[in-house]
């Protein structure tokens, strides 16, 4: 078997006494990558919560074909916070913290590149977060996370303009984070670990930087027309002042659909280094895997406009769009053949980590053929805006995103916090998180095929069953996070010490003790093998014995 | 008995591609298909399905096996069989998908083609019968709709309001919050529900008088949005008589849920007979309403529109009035 290096796998960080626990950095200005990606985590989590209560409450509405459980504008409401917080403040910062603390770990760097850069990023997140919610108290924004003018700029003001200050706070805030990944990808390696030598979520938070620092700025451009619009009365996105409302469609979506990216790249990385530790097995396809994240990035600067296929885009635009989003499903097809083939004749060590996992891609797989069949310019014209869409991307952002950052959260938990999560709550949390999300989004394809459109509050009496069979799976969505809290809770401040290298991984964070030491490595590490040498023999590893890399 | 791995293989594949097809045209997802595009998009869905089907079962298949197969067992602690690729296997995985989706991208042109999506006002190609695209070019000269088409292809999603040609119906819809009205072109009559002749060419000018809005009848599979500032045309071709529900599919404030109308299919005698009957009332109403009301009631902008809510159940009952009329006509001549 294939072992990292001859650390020992002792409880305590050699060097005999555990530092104390210092809970006021986690509320200070640290510039620790590690404190940070703790503060981005518990923090996204937190709003995770929110924006979950927001959904438990449209579902609520929903339950019933009547408009009867708020008033119809607090419905609007409540759906545009719920995807805002969900995308802004719980997916994008969350994959932001797995990136801050795992990136400079798996290359051997002692930091990010601009550590008071990352954590002036951090910073603009909780502010943001409370700013958004306290537009609560003044009428929040009710035009969807979308916030399509003309609608938008003829609501309440101040909550559109406390939306439009958020979004524009967390997307600085993204842009801060990504010049710091790709600086740290690109400069901060050990001089060992060349490109292909990277771990593969290494190449996917380099995607996801470079799609975010590309498009982030045109979002805040079209954010801060809009308010402009809002505000002081321009028409930029006015027809009756000359503007066009279309114009704001493309700029909003060339940031949100790479945002799609944003929030799923960092995922398919996580998956790609958890599946090969869990399966005792070489990851198949490194470089297809690794130059798809690149491809995916490319091409996905380019299929914004097949969210308009339906709006005032002329039709050869909408023939070119098609085309090239039906191609971004080859690297994605590659990834989740690569995937499968990793674990084909693995020893698969069924915990909670690899049953995340195995979830994120059996799930993600719905979503993308369903993302195939959208880009489909005739079918989309019939399920553009419609439950089918609304089942699409929570395949692809719950079923992908969350179950994905889940199994990162089994995987790396004991890393992070030098502690076990219990493995039985993890399986209950698995099995009842896999049951309700499924019976939650599943019977929307139905609804939205059969013509029940999305964001509205009372909606044709003949599909009330399928709507109840939705809302009771997101009951069982929002007990299911109860196990994970209590678990993660518990285990945080009683679990059983963690082991430097609990699942024998080959990256180099497992090369540290559990939690790693401040500033990770006291001697520059050298990477003993490829990170995904598992079962490679012995004799071809031509590399020299590598120095003792712990402290 | 042994029997031959590739045997196995073999079966396995037609059985996946059976249960595929099987599927793929008995899924009963989709509501009645009531109009020619209808039938043309389902078409393109079932492949998909059929494709979508197979991927499914064969991607989730494989998960389930490895979950149950390949388990490590108990006390296990060495790796699997060190395997870092293999590069036939990959160049197939990834050459399949491209076909697949390289055909599929080819096909929905063509059906988009078909129901006229690329050219909404010409509907000399749509005549059920597929035409390739350099037959319609000989048409051009003795075609003055194509013409205007071709311009209009220059100034993208500007096309103007246009009156076809005699075999096609024109109606000129505009949205607004939170209801539709339709005004049948070379008529006043303007209502608040729609009524097409069945078996006709039907153009729809769409436009919006505030915010976004978006037809959709989910029987025609037709949607499009209506922009304010622009008219857009699309074309329908109605087949089943019957009333369907005509849905705002593009959030358009707090009463979105409920700006909803109806089509109602019909022979085109009983269309007739209906268009000469509102007409006759129409002219009533405008009578009455000239002579009791000459000052408007309801305004012409719609940012003066005060009591939208109201108008929201009384969406269908609409009394039409003069000033409707008027609120289209301005929204088409500018």
């Amino acid at each position: 078997m294939t072992t990292l290096t001859q650390i020992s796998n002792d409880t305590t960080p050699s060097g005999g006494d555990r530092p104390k626990p210092e809970w006021r950095k986690y509320f200070g200005f640290s510039h620790d990558h590690k404190v940070i990606g703790i503060q981005y985590l518990v923090t996204s989590f937190f709003f995770y919560l929110i924006g979950g209560a927001l959904a438990a409450a449209v579902r609520t509405e929903l339950a019933t074909p009547a408009s009867d459980f708020v008033s119809p504008e607090l419905y609007n409401s409540l759906f545009t916070l719920h995807g805002t917080v969900m995308i802004f403040l719980w997916i994008v910062p969350s994959t932001a913290g797995f990136i801050n603390y795992l990136v400079p770990l798996m290359i051997g760097a002692r930091d990010m590149a601009f550590p008071r850069l990352n954590a002036i990023a951090f910073w603009m997140l909780p502010p943001s977060g409370l700013l958004l919610m306290s537009s609560f108290f003044v009428g929040p924004a009710s035009a969807g996370w979308t916030s399509y003018p003309p609608l938008s700029t003829m609501g309440p003001v101040a909550g559109e303009l406390i939306w439009i200050l958020s979004v524009l706070l967390l997307g600085t805030s993204s842009i801060l984070g990504a010049i710091n990944f790709i600086v740290t990808i690109w400069k901060m390696r050990v001089p060992q670990m060349g490109w292909n030598d990277m771990p593969l979520f290494c190449w996917a938070s380099l995607a996801t930087g470079i799609l975010a620092l590309v498009s982030t700025p045109v979002l805040a451009g079209a954010l801060i027309l809009l308010s402009f619009d809002l505000v002081v009365g321009t028409s930029f996105f006015n027809p009756t002042g000359g503007g066009d409302p279309i114009v704001y469609q493309h700029m909003f979506w060339f940031y949100s659909h790479p945002a799609v990216y944003i929030m799923i790249l960092p995922v398919f990385g996580m998956i790609s280094d958890i599946i090969p530790v869990h399966s005792r097995k070489a990851i198949f396809g490194y470089r297809a895997i690794a130059y798809s994240s690149i491809a995916i990035c490319f091409l996905g600067l380019i299929v914004w406009a097949h969210h308009m296929f339906t709006s005032g885009t002329p039709p050869w635009l909408r023939m070119f769009f098609m085309f090239a989003t039906m191609v971004i499903a080859v690297p994605t097809g590659i990834k989740v053949f690569s995937w499968v083939a990793t674990m084909w004749g693995g020893k698969i060590q069924l915990n909670s980590a690899m049953l995340f996992a195995m979830g994120f891609v059996s799930m993600f797989v719905i979503g993308g053929i369903s993302g195939v069949m959208l880009a489909a310019v005739p079918f989309d014209i019939h399920v553009h805006d419609t439950y089918f869409v609304v089942a699409h991307f929570h395949y692809v952002l719950f079923g992908g995103s969350v179950f994905g950052l889940y199994s990162g959260m089994y995987h790396w938990f004991p890393k992070i916090t030098g502690r076990m999560l219990n493995e039985k709550l993890g399986k209950i949390h698995f099995a009842l998180n896999f049951i309700g999300f499924n019976l939650t989004f599943l019977p929307m394809h139905k609804l939205g095929l059969d013509g029940m459109n999305r964001r509205i509050a009372e909606y044709d009496p003949k599909y009330a069953t399928i709507n109840i069979i939705c809302s009771i799976g997101t009951l069982l969505l929002a007990v299911s996070t109860v196990p994970f809290l209590i678990n993660a809770v518990r285990s945080w401040f009683w679990g059983d010490r963690a082991p430097a290298n609990p699942w024998n991984g080959l990256t180099l964070e497992w090369s540290v003790s559990s939690p790693p030491p401040v500033e990770n490595f006291a001697v520059d590490p050298i990477p003993a093998c490829h990170p995904y040498a598992y079962g490679k023999p012995p004799v071809s590893i031509s590399a020299p014995q590598p120095e003792p890399v712990s402290t | 008995m042994n029997v031959p791995s590739q045997i196995i293989t073999l079966l396995f594949g037609i059985g996946l591609t059976l249960v595929s097809l099987w599927y793929g045209y008995n899924h009963h997802l989709l509501p009645l298909a009531a109009s020619k595009e209808a039938v043309l998009i389902d078409d393109l869905f079932n492949v998909m399905m059929v494709i979508s089907t197979g991927i499914f079962i064969l991607v989730q298949g494989a998960i389930l096996f490895i979950a149950f197969r390949y388990q490590r067992q108990e006390g296990d602690e060495t790796d699997a069989k060190y395997v870092h690729g293999n590069i036939p296997l990959e160049i197939v995985w990834t050459a399949i998908p491209s076909v697949i989706v390289l055909a599929l991208s080819l096909y929905s042109f063509d059906i988009y083609e078909q129901i006229g999506g690329l050219n909404p006002m010409d509907h000399s190609s749509h005549q059920g019968v597929h035409q390739e695209i350099s037959n319609k070019k000989q048409k051009t000269p003795s075609n003055g709709i194509q013409e205007v088409a071709v311009m209009d292809a220059e100034m993208p999603g500007m096309a103007k309001p246009l009156a076809a040609d005699d075999s096609a119906v024109t109606i000129n819809v505009s949205g607004m919050q939170f209801a539709w009205l339709f005004n049948y072109a070379g008529t006043e009559v303007t209502t608040g529900e729609l009524h097409l002749p069945v078996g006709r060419d039907i153009i729809l000018n769409l436009t919006a008088m505030d915010v976004l809005h978006a037809f959709w009848v989910p029987e025609f599979r037709i949607k499009q949005d209506a922009v304010p500032g622009r008219t857009i045309p699309i074309r329908i071709s109605p087949t089943v008589e019957g009333t369907y529900p005509l849905i705002c599919a593009e959030l358009c404030g707090a009463y979105h849920g409920v700006m909803r109308s109806e089509v109602v299919v019909q022979s085109e005698r009983d269309y007739n007979i209906w268009l000469a009957e509102q007409a006759v009332a129409m002219k009533e109403q405008n009578h009455n309403a000239d002579s009791k009301n000459p000052v408007s009631t309801v305004a012409l902008y719609p940012e003066l529109l005060s009591d939208t809510e109201y108008l929201a159940p009384y969406a269908k009952k609409l009394g039409v009035t003069v000033e409707h009329i008027q609120a289209i006509q301005a929204q088409q001549q500018s």
